[in-house]
């Protein structure tokens, strides 16, 4: 089990307590399909994904955005007991949506760098650190039923 | 993976702009890196890693200065940091692992400082070239 100190959980909640999920996630899923354009292999049914602009105003980019941020708001409200919150997200992720962990953690480092815009300086060394500690595990987690 | 036309012109506007920067990017690129991927304290026990250090400022400055030259020689950054790959081939030794972690903590301190900057555009260019970098410096390991 993943020990969270006190000042991690602290920085975890401030961040998340000013976050937009639906913009940030727009964002990052948009992100992960402009950065890295082979995460967009998961996505033959969005539509209009051939230009960065396609993807940014792609209606179903930013809802599915939106879904998987959400989720990352389950994650945070049980730190404690990650495994077992995402334990049939991590089913369904591999026998129903075929997806490469890898990629999970691609969508953490582009949530690192899009909350990391936002928040410019406040978003200070350790609140990166514990970021990235966070998406890593929540990485894991999701990757953990796979077989 | 080829860095295009554009994907050029976006690093060379990012470090353009960042212009007398650089060298303090370099210093909070590392601070970062060893905060959030500690593992990557193991290539300097002989350094003070402490906050303010001057040994960190210093790398920092060197770290800086080599993705500066390899903007300014973009269509060759193989040929420009040849000296800077046989140092990491023959006596550095850096896990290739550890260039992916560099490039995250330098797009995020361009992230914090300049956001309007980081277009999602100019992002994946970033990432592309800093990621050309790290293949350079690893090309000549085996």
């Amino acid at each position: 089990m993943v020990h969270w100190s006190a000042e991690e959980k602290q920085l975890i909640s401030s961040v998340w307590g000013k976050v937009n999920v639906e913009e940030c996630g727009a964002e990052a899923l948009a992100r992960l399909l402009i950065v890295y354009p082979w995460t967009q292999r998961f996505f033959d049914n969005f539509g209009n994904l051939s230009s960065p602009t396609a993807i940014i105003g792609n209606p179903k980019v930013r809802a599915h955005g939106k879904k998987v941020l959400t989720s990352f708001g389950e994650a945070i409200k049980n730190l404690d007991n990650l495994k077992a919150t995402y334990s049939k997200l991590s089913e369904l992720h591999c026998d129903k949506l075929h997806v490469d962990p890898e990629n999970f953690r691609l969508l953490g480092d582009i949530l690192v760098i899009v909350l990391a815009a936002h928040f410019g300086k406040d978003f200070t060394p350790s609140c990166q650190a514990t970021w990235q500690k966070l998406v890593g595990v929540v990485a894991h987690a999701l990757a953990h039923k796979y077989h | 993976m080829v860095l295009s036309a554009a994907d050029k012109t976006n690093v060379k506007g990012v470090f353009a702009k960042i212009g007398g920067h650089a060298e303090d990017y370099g210093a909070e690129t590392l601070e970062r890196m060893f905060a959030a991927y500690p593992q990557t304290k193991t290539y300097f026990p002989h350094f003070d890693l402490g906050k303010g250090s001057a040994q960190v400022k210093g790398h920092g400055k060197k770290v800086a200065a080599a993705l500066v030259e390899a903007a300014n020689h973009i269509d060759d950054i193989a040929g420009a940091l040849s000296k800077l790959s046989d140092l990491h081939a023959q006596k550095l030794r850096v896990d290739p692992v550890n260039f992916k972690l560099l490039g995250q903590c330098f797009l995020v301190v361009v992230a914090c400082h300049n956001p309007a900057l980081l277009t999602p555009e100019v992002h994946a260019s970033l990432d592309k070239f800093l990621c050309a970098v790290g293949n350079v410096l690893t090309a000549k390991y085996r």
